[in-house]
């Protein structure tokens, strides 16, 4: 069953056209990756996802669980089960990351008729996520991504996502600044969530993070267009021959 | 206009929460200053002669003095002839309950959340409550007593201890100290008095509530606090006043006094009256607050959390005279639609070894305005001194301002200081992270600022922090969308 279907999406950043045209279609239990060179835009489609202010929607239409998605606040988007890993997570100082967690989780239970967690039931929950992505328990005490390692914030969003539990997961370049093991480490974390009720989609610049997360779909992005959509074999493709064979020929 | 600017007004845009007047008939001396006001008051108080000289020198010395010009803020000229400088409630209570509290005096601290019978029973804290100039109730005295702590009005220790009034007052805070300090000096009405003798530990939070009441009249509180050696102490000072259109001036003074390893902890929240949207009407607070450390080891924290008035001025500070003495202050102020605070500390080392840390988070919303001044003093003497100084502003909007005045005297080269700044703006992209989240943008910038705030709230009392937190979050509301 179709989640998320983008029609003719066109979004401006800053007075300037980025996306001029997106249609994409994504069913529940489906990955997607999305690729494309720097400057594509992918970010720019995440954002407008989740409805970042500063991204303005043009033209065209959302439609996300048959209802329209860009009517929404960015709050009442993510409680109804979008969520995004950014390509770089803020640094919140002060704020303590189980405390921002529980909040958020408990302003998304809330939206959905479900009982807040309290202390306890959430410090349960957390160590139980946190041992899938091996994240160091000391991080959670830690400030929202203060003085966290790139590594450290990229794993930090797949384990908010791990205990948010969302229905759509999108996520912006995940990947990037992180080594072989700690690539590992996101993918399986990732991996664990697939399910039929769940979409994903993988915004990333290199194919190396499909070898770990392996898409049902590759779309490639290039001056504010799909270009060319296809399965695996479109990303190993484009490792082999690079962005520029797409480019000249669309 | 952008999401981060809407919340900021529409925060700012809510009413003063805390606004109404209680009816209640004063007996109060007529409008104006003069030496018979003065005589006035300190009759009515009973108070010995050398209390009333005392009083009548500071007047003639204020007099002689001008309101000083140097601070950051602007307002309309106090008239001074047109205040009425005592007031209290007619039926002076003599209370064996809190049943004998009028009791509009006790629906008034209702509506604040604070009714006093609660606070009764709430463990380990006794109230000394303050209305207008006179107190009106006083529990856990009689286990206070047994330990031999003295807690009670200013007026009664003038009546019950006059030794111990007559050593202290005025040593750290002089009469003829500055304009607003030497003015309460006069005409201080009432205010609170604690005494922690030697080797005592005080097993509970020592707490006032402070109010404005009568119309017209100024506060002019006076607090007079001694940890004798090996003493400790933890006082909490809170307040909030009812709406009004007139300006009021409140001029309180502190003293504090340390002795050799003993330990005061003075904790405030400060919840005036603002002012509306407009900046009309709210409390101009002129506070004197000072600190002597004056024995060997003996510390003084000052942790205060300012989100009312229209207009403040204080500067908590300590003299650290004792060697190895250590002197603290945490301050978190808000300045929301027309708030101006001129606020900081100063931290004058004398002895040998002595410490002072500073921190201090200035948050400024709507067309607020807010000045940090921090002066730190080393001494010839002070060999060994160190002082750390961390000064951070927040903006929401862009029609208000943060400024830093920071300002050094080092006579002892052994003396080590270190000075950090940071002034930054609530970022757009911290409360789109939390909206995507699914945090509402007030719940995202209310966490966000009090992660600003945080080293100054962990200073607070578990209680306190909790009211601090639902305080910074409701005089900031309006101020982001
Ligand atoms: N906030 C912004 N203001 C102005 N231009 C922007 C902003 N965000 C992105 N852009 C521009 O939009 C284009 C696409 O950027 P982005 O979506 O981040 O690409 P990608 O994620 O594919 O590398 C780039 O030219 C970038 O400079
Ligand atoms: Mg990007």
């Amino acid at each position: 069953m179709t989640m998320l279907d983008i029609h003719n999406l066109h979004v401006r950043v800053g007075g300037k056209p980025i996306l001029q045209g997106i249609d994409l279609s994504v069913s529940a239990g489906e990955v997607h990756a999305i690729m494309g060179p720097n400057g594509s835009g992918k970010s720019t489609l995440a954002r407008a996802l989740s409805g970042h202010p500063d991204y303005q929607v043009t033209e065209g239409e959302v439609s996300y669980e048959g209802r329209d998605l860009l009517a929404m606040d960015p709050e009442a988007r993510a409680r109804e089960g979008v969520f995004m890993a950014f390509q770089y997570p803020v640094e919140i100082p002060g704020v303590n990351n189980a405390y921002f967690l529980k909040a958020a989780l408990n302003a998304i239970r809330k939206h959905r008729g479900q009982e807040e967690l309290d202390a306890i039931e959430f410090m349960a929950l957390m160590r139980e996520k946190a041992t899938l992505l091996e994240i160091d328990p000391s991080m959670l005490s830690r400030s929202v991504n203060e003085g966290f390692s790139g590594g450290e914030k990229k794993r930090n969003e797949i384990f908010q996502m791990a205990v948010l539990e969302p229905k759509l997961a999108i996520l912006d370049e995940t990947d990037s600044g992180l080594d072989i093991d700690a690539l590992k480490l996101v993918a399986n974390g990732v991996n664990a969530m697939r399910s039929p009720e769940r979409a994903i989609i993988v915004v990333t610049h290199y194919q190396r993070l499909l070898d770990y997360i392996v898409p049902d779909v590759v779309h490639v992005l290039s001056g504010g267009r799909i270009v060319k959509s296809g399965d695996r074999a479109l990303a190993l493709e484009l490792e082999d021959k690079g962005y520029g064979w797409l480019e000249t020929s669309a | 206009m952008t999401t981060a600017t809407r919340t900021i007004e529409e925060l700012a845009n809510r009413e003063y929460q805390y606004g109404f007047v209680t009816d209640v008939e004063a007996e109060t001396v007529p409008k104006g200053l003069n030496e018979e006001v003065v005589r006035l008051i300190s009759e009515k108080k009973r108070e010995p002669a050398w209390l009333l000289e005392w009083r009548l020198k500071a007047y003639r010395t204020w007099l002689t003095m001008t309101e000083p010009t140097w601070q950051n803020v602007h307002y309309p000229a106090i008239d001074y002839q047109d205040i009425i400088y005592y007031s209290a409630p007619k039926k002076r209570p003599t209370l064996n309950s809190l049943d004998e509290v009028d009791p509009e005096i006790r629906a008034t601290f209702e509506k604040l959340g604070i009714p006093l019978e609660e606070q009764k029973l709430l463990a380990g804290v006794a109230v000394d409550a303050v209305f207008d100039s006179v107190s009106v109730g006083t529990t856990f005295r009689a286990k206070l007593a047994e330990l031999g702590i003295i807690f009670c009005s200013f007026s009664d220790a003038v009546q019950e201890h006059p030794d111990l009034v007559r050593k202290y007052l005025g040593t750290v805070v002089p009469y003829s100290d500055n304009f607003f300090a030497t003015l309460n000096s006069a005409v201080f009405s009432d205010g609170s008095f604690a005494y922690i003798p030697k080797g005592v530990r005080c097993p509970m939070e020592l707490s006032t509530y402070f109010r404005i009441n009568a119309q017209n009249t100024g506060q002019f509180e006076r607090t007079l606090l001694i940890a004798e050696e090996g003493a400790h102490v933890s006082y909490l000072e809170g307040c909030t006043a009812p709406m009004r259109d007139e300006n009021q001036l409140h001029a309180a003074v502190v003293e504090l006094v340390a002795l050799d390893n003993a330990t005061i902890k003075y904790s405030t929240i400060q919840n005036w009256y603002p002012g509306d949207k407009q900046g009309k009407g709210g409390i101009f607070n002129f506070v004197t607050k000072r600190g002597k450390a004056a024995g060997v080891n003996s510390k003084i924290t000052w942790t205060q959390v300012e989100t009312g008035s229209a207009i403040t001025w204080k500067y908590p500070g300590c003299i650290l005279q004792g060697d190895n003495s250590i002197g603290e202050f945490y301050s978190v102020a808000t300045t929301n639609n027309w708030q101006q605070a001129d606020t900081g500390t100063k931290m004058i080392h004398i002895g040998r070894n002595t410490k002072s840390t500073i921190v201090s988070k200035g948050i400024s919303a709507g067309h607020g305005q807010n000045t940090y001044r921090g002066m730190v003093k080393i001494g010839k003497q002070a060999h060994g001194a160190r002082n750390y100084s961390q000064c951070d502003s927040l903006l929401i909007g862009d029609q208000c301002g943060a400024h830093t005045f920071p300002y050094l005297e080092i006579k002892n080269t052994s003396a080590r200081v270190e000075h950090e700044a940071s002034t930054s703006k609530i970022d757009e992209d911290q409360i789109f992270y939390c909206r995507q989240r699914g945090l509402s943008t007030e719940d995202a910038v209310n966490l966000i600022v009090s992660g600003f705030c945080r080293e100054v709230f962990r200073e607070l009392p578990m209680e306190f922090a909790v009211e601090a937190q639902k305080l910074l979050s409701v005089s900031l509301e309006g101020s982001v969308g």
